[in-house]
């Protein structure tokens, strides 16, 4: 299967104030791929995560040099809307982070914030990402309850239905099951699984079990530096930088 | 939790090297054996046999304990999986050992037959194989496990020439067909020694390079 190219990392730095945190990021990212950021706490993946939906903006002593190109535009461009942006790359967080509201409407949010207002589409919309979330069957009796009261994977399931719902062709994960137990977990691997099928997935973890499980692409960073890059199953059989491997194998520092 | 993969790893490491050494002191005295055509010998090798048989079993138990509990990847997972096959090999020229020490007992019986082919060089040749095969796993050794495989070919023709000649004895001595088959197998169990040899290269060459090279799929050069 050919996989066309959605966004393309040229030559990023980035900065915290005077601390550089991202140095001469180049990395190609493709539609229908699940791509993982791995690499110990402080190299830089979340960093580069939320590079690509300008969510460190919201810092602000950052400062962004390179370019990221989202099917071939600049995403720093003044021209560039930020909201359309986080529209087109959505974003799933390590907590599940559901608004105290019922299930239905923290689907339905973003759907509202961006001035929709037909109620027979918001529904098809809210049911069509519970589904796609597989959280459907499990919340279909009770989709005006409050979305607090479901359990922690439920909950990310939840959030990850949310980000689905304004049909966004990037997700970005950042740990999405860490603070999950297995069975949840391996309920979001599958789902991450599916949704590759309809979107592009970049997903940040520490468990590099799970990045082999689920990713067709991996990139190891380490201290602001893309390391090594490479199909998942050869970068976990044989990678071909013996820093690669000493993280890998555990025989680090 | 690493530290105790890596200590895992080195007992196995150590598990197998034993395992190998014995299975060459098995191949060494199946071929004194056949020089002094020595039933005590061969008896004793027959009977020892289970021991490799048990020591295979512990490291293979040993191998499925590291994966289920630890989940290497890369060089410890390359190594672990050459492991599982070289355990499976030595066991495999354990077992031709004890052939040609069954031939061996059936030809003790009657009288000496000596037909012009040099058993002591092919079982030479057959032995230099194995201990450069091992060799190259102790010291995980791309180059010399790549020597190994260019030493095969001499071995088959050895076995080819033993066939010949042996189809020629036979219709000399047409009263001893039964003994010369046996001597004819001889060569066949040591050609298949050097095959699990050949093996044990081909999994190092794995483990150190990362590249499958069974079945001719090589290029007989060491990685820079």
């Amino acid at each position: 299967m050919e996989h066309s190219l959605k966004i393309k990392i040229k030559n990023l730095d980035f900065y915290y104030g005077n601390f550089k945190a991202l140095h001469d990021i180049s990395l190609d990212i493709y539609t229908n791929q699940v791509t993982a950021f791995i690499g110990p706490s402080g190299c830089g993946k979340s960093t580069l995560l939320r590079c690509l939906n300008r969510m460190n903006d919201l810092i602000p002593i950052s400062r962004v040099e390179g370019q990221i190109l989202l099917d071939n535009q600049n995403i720093n461009a003044p021209s560039v809307d930020v909201v359309t942006l986080r529209r087109n790359v959505g974003m799933v967080f390590q907590k599940p982070n559901p608004f105290p509201k019922t299930i239905f409407e923290n689907v339905a949010y973003g759907l509202r914030v961006n001035g929709i207002k037909d109620k027979a589409y918001i529904a098809n919309q809210v049911e069509k990402s519970l589904h796609q979330a597989a959280i459907w069957d499990e919340v279909k009796d009770r989709i005006n309850d409050s979305a607090l009261g479901l359990s922690g994977g439920q909950q990310q399931r939840l959030c990850i239905a949310r980000a689905l719902a304004i049909e966004p062709e990037v997700v970005l994960m950042d740990e999405p099951a860490s603070a999950l137990d297995p069975i949840a977990t391996q309920k979001i691997e599958e789902l991450i699984h599916q949704l590759k099928k309809l979107y592009t997935i970049i997903i940040v973890t520490h468990n590099m079990q799970q990045a082999a499980r689920v990713s067709d692409i991996t990139a190891f960073f380490y201290l602001g530096k893309l390391i090594e890059k490479d199909d998942t199953e050869t970068l976990f059989t044989k990678p071909k930088l013996q820093q690669t491997e000493d993280y890998i194998t555990g025989r680090f520092g | 939790m690493t530290i105790r993969l890596q200590k895992e790893l080195e007992k196995l490491k150590k598990g197998i090297l034993s395992l190998g050494a014995m299975v060459e002191e098995r191949v060494r005295m199946a071929i004194q054996a056949l020089e002094l055509r020595d039933a005590n010998l061969a008896e004793k090798i027959i009977k020892s046999d289970f021991k490799i048989d048990e020591f295979e079993i512990e490291v293979e138990e040993d191998c499925l304990k590291i994966l289920a509990l630890h989940q290497p990847v890369a060089v410890d997972l390359r190594f672990l999986i050459a492991v599982i096959k070289i355990n499976n090999d030595l066991e495999r020229i354990g077992d031709e050992a004890v052939n040609i020490a069954e031939r061996i007992q059936i030809i003790a019986k009657r009288e000496r037959l000596d037909i012009p082919f040099d058993y002591s060089l092919m079982a030479d040749k057959t032995a230099s194989m194995l201990k450069k095969s091992l060799d190259a796993l102790v010291n995980m050794d791309d180059v010399l496990a790549l020597d190994v495989l260019k030493l095969d070919d001499a071995i088959d023709d050895m076995k080819d020439q033993a066939y010949d000649v042996i189809k020629q004895a036979i219709r000399e001595h047409t009263n001893r067909v039964g003994y010369l088959i046996n001597l004819l197998l001889m060569c066949r169990h040591l050609e298949r020694i050097a095959d699990h040899a050949t093996n044990i290269a081909e999994e190092v060459v794995y483990m150190v390079q990362g590249e499958i090279i069974r079945h001719g799929n090589v290029e007989l050069e060491a990685k820079e």
